[in-house]
C-alpha cells in the first residue's frame, strides 16, 4: 500500500475545499492508499526523454483577435446566484477586521 | 418496428408526418417507459412542442436545410440547454438552469431537431454504472436488475427501450461507448476534437467528447454529420472540414485491416464476450475485411494513466463549484473558506469528492512529477503505440467491456475494481482517436454484447462504415428488449 495518513488526507482536503467527516477522512485514507498503489505501477514504464502530452490530437496556441466579443450580461450571470445584491454576488466576509 | 433518426427525418422533411405528430409519439413511448426505467432528470414537454410547431412551420414555409427535420432527440444532463436544469445528476447543481446553449444544442436545433430531454448520468460523468446519480436511479431495459452502464446511462437506455431514436452523451474513458455496449445500441466516441465542448460540463478537459448514441450506424453517421466542425468558443475544436459521413456508409471493406491486439484479449476478458466478437470478426471477414495481428505494450497502463490524468483535470474543473454563483450553498457558514468548504462537502457525491481528493494529490507540491507529470509522459507512449499498430491496420477491434451490465450494487463496494473494467475504452481518450461501440450479441441470460472499433483520428467515416455493413449482415441491432418489468 502507498503511505497517505489521514493528516495528509486532511491536508488534500483542505487544499480541495472539501468540509470531510472523520468518517470520510477514514475511508478516503483506505480508497486512496488502494488507488494510489495501483498507479504507482507507471513507475516501471521507462519515459526517460518523452515529452508529456497536453493536447491528444497536437493542436496549441490557439488565437482569437483581442477584441471583445458579447458574453451573458449581468442578469444572465447572476440568474443562479444563490444570493445577489446590487448587482453583485453577495458572499460572507472574505477579510478579517483584523487583516484589513 | 420502430422508425430510425434517418426515417423520420425524411418523413418530416416530406410532410409524410408533422413534428408535432413525431414528438407526441416520442412522449407516448416515454410515459410508456420511464416509469420503471427512469431514464431521465427532466422531460421537457412544453419546450419540445414548441420546437415541433417551429419545425413545422419553416418546412411549410419552404426551408429544405433540416436534416434532422423532427428527430426527438435526448440530451445528457451535462449538456447546457438554455432555459433547461442542467444537474449534472448532482445535488450541487440541481437547481441550476442553463443560461446558454451548448454548441451542439444549437446545432440540432438549428438543423430541426427536438430536444425533448435530459438524461441522467453519473454524477458529473464519473462512474461506469450511472450509480453515482444523486438524483436518479435508471436501470437497464434488457433487465431492470442490471445497470445501464455509465455514465452516459440514461442516454443509452432512453434509445435501447425506443423512447427515442437518437441521443447524445459525453465520453471520458468509456462513457459512450460502454453503456451503448450494456444496453444494446451503437455509441460513437469522435476524434478529441471533431465536436465542440463549449456548453459540456468539464470533467477532464483532455479526454472529453461528446457524441451520438443510436440504434443504427446509419442514424450515429447523421447526427454526427450535423453536431462535428470547428467552433471559435471551444479552442481545442479541430478546423477540420466535416464530411457527410451518411456518403461512405456502404463503401467496399475488402482489403479493409481490423488490427487484433493480445492485449485485449487475455485474462480478464469473459467467454461470452470473446466469442461474440470472434463470431462478428467472422462476419467482417466475409465481407472483405483482413485481421492482423498488433500489438499495444503499454495497454496495461492506460487505466493507471487515466485515473491521474482525468482526476488531475477534475480537481480543477470542480473547484467551481464553491457556492458562491450558482448550485447549492450550504447554510450557517462562518466565513468565504467555510462556505467552499461545506457547499461542496454538501452538494458533491462520495465518488466526485474521492476524484477530486485524488486529483488534487496527484498535483499537489511533492507529488506531482511522481504521479501528473509522468502520466502526461507515459500518455504519449500510448498514443506512439496506436502510430505503430496504424501502420498495419486500419481499425483497431476489441471488446468494450470485460462483462455484460453487472447487476446493482455489485461493483460498489471497491472503487478500483469499477475503474479496472474500463481497460479496453479508456486509452482511446488517451490517445485522442475515435472509438464506436457497435452490438455484436447477447449472453445467455438476454444481455446484450458489444464490439469495439478504434480509427486513426478523423476516421470516423470508416469507423460508421463498418458497423454500418455489420449491422446489414446481422440482426442484434433489431432485437427490442421486452416491454414489461423483467425479473
Amino acid at each position: 500500500m502507498a503511505e497517505v495518513t489521514p493528516q495528509e488526507v486532511r491536508h488534500i482536503a483542505t487544499l480541495a475545499r472539501l468540509k470531510l467527516s472523520d468518517a470520510e477522512v477514514e475511508s478516503f485514507t483506505r480508497e486512496l492508499a488502494a488507488i494510489l498503489a495501483y498507479v504507482d505501477t507507471l513507475r516501471e514504464v521507462d519515459v526517460t526523454c518523452v515529452e508529456p502530452t497536453a493536447h491528444a490530437v497536437g493542436a496549441h496556441n490557439v488565437f482569437r483577435d483581442d477584441a471583445a466579443q458579447p458574453s451573458l450580461g449581468e442578469n444572465m450571470a447572476l440568474a443562479n446566484a444563490p444570493q445577489r445584491q446590487n448587482g453583485f454576488f453577495r458572499v460572507p466576509k472574505v477579510l478579517d477586521q483584523d487583516t484589513v | 418496428m420502430l422508425s430510425t433518426a434517418t426515417q423520420i427525418a425524411a418523413q418530416v422533411q416530406s410532410r409524410e408526418r408533422s413534428a408535432v405528430e413525431v414528438v407526441r409519439a416520442a412522449f407516448a413511448h416515454i410515459d410508456a417507459r420511464n416509469s420503471e426505467l427512469d431514464a431521465f432528470i427532466a422531460i421537457e414537454h412544453e419546450a419540445a412542442r414548441q420546437q415541433a410547431a417551429e419545425v413545422d412551420r419553416r418546412i411549410a414555409s419552404g426551408d429544405s436545410n433540416l436534416p434532422l427535420a423532427g428527430i426527438p432527440i435526448a440530451l445528457k444532463d451535462n449538456i447546457c440547454v438554455h432555459g433547461m436544469r442542467t444537474t449534472c445528476g448532482s445535488k450541487i447543481l440541481e437547481n441550476f438552469t442553463a443560461p446558454y446553449d451548448a454548441h451542439v444544442a444549437k446545432r440540432l436545433r438549428d438543423a430541426g431537431a427536438v430536444i425533448v430531454a435530459k438524461t441522467n448520468l453519473d454524477e458529473f460523468a464519473m462512474g461506469s454504472s450511472t450509480e453515482n446519480s444523486a438524483l436518479a436511479v435508471t436501470r437497464n431495459p434488457w433487465n431492470t436488475k442490471h445497470v445501464p452502464g455509465g455514465s452516459s446511462g440514461g442516454s443509452a437506455v432512453a434509445v435501447a427501450a425506443g423512447m427515442v431514436p437518437a441521443a447524445l452523451g459525453s465520453d471520458t474513458g468509456g462513457s459512450i461507448r460502454q453503456p451503448a455496449s450494456f444496453c444494446g445500441v451503437v455509441g460513437l466516441k469522435p476524434t478529441y476534437g471533431r465536436v465542440s465542448r463549449y456548453g459540456l460540463v468539464a470533467y477532464g478537459s483532455s479526454l472529453d467528447q461528446i457524441g451520438p448514441l443510436t440504434r443504427t450506424a446509419e442514424d450515429a453517421a447523421l447526427i454526427l454529420s450535423v453536431i462535428a466542425g470547428a467552433d471559435a468558443r471551444d479552442a481545442t475544436c479541430l478546423d477540420a472540414q466535416v464530411p457527410d459521413y451518411r456518403a461512405t456508409l456502404g463503401g467496399p471493406l475488402a482489403g479493409v485491416r481490423i488490427g487484433i491486439a493480445d492485449e485485449y484479449f487475455g485474462e480478464g476478458l469473459g467467454e461470452e464476450t470473446r466469442a461474440a466478437i470472434n463470431s462478428a470478426l467472422a462476419v467482417l471477414r466475409e465481407q472483405g475485411a483482413i485481421t492482423a495481428d498488433i500489438h499495444l505494450p503499454h495497454t496495461r497502463y492506460g487505466i493507471a494513466c487515466y485515473y491521474l490524468i482525468a482526476t488531475a483535470e477534475a480537481s480543477s474543473n470542480l473547484a467551481r463549484y464553491d457556492g458562491v454563483h450558482y448550485g447549492h450553498r450550504a447554510a450557517g457558514a462562518t466565513d468565504i473558506v467555510d462556505l467552499y468548504a461545506a457547499s461542496r462537502e454538501e452538494g458533491f457525491g462520495a465518488e466526485v469528492k474521492r476524484r477530486i481528493m485524488l486529483g488534487t494529490y496527484a498535483l499537489s507540491s511533492g507529488y506531482y512529477d511522481q504521479y501528473y507529470a509522468r502520466a502526461m509522459k507515459v500518455r504519449t507512449l500510448l498514443r506512439r503505440d496506436f502510430d505503430q499498430a496504424f501502420k498495419q491496420c486500419d481499425v483497431i477491434c476489441s471488446p468494450v467491456a470485460p462483462t455484460p451490465a453487472f447487476a446493482f450494487g455489485e461493483k460498489t463496494a471497491d472503487p478500483l475494481a469499477m475503474y479496472l473494467a474500463d481497460v479496453y475504452t479508456i486509452t482511446a481518450n488517451l490517445a485522442g482517436i475515435p472509438a464506436l461501440s457497435v452490438p455484436c450479441g447477447f449472453d445467455p441470460r438476454g444481455l446484450p454484447i458489444g464490439m469495439q472499433f478504434m480509427g486513426r483520428p478523423l476516421a470516423e467515416g470508416l469507423l460508421l462504415n463498418l458497423a454500418h455493413q455489420y449491422q446489414q449482415a446481422t440482426e442484434h441491432h433489431l432485437r427490442t428488449p421486452p416491454a414489461a418489468a423483467q425479473h
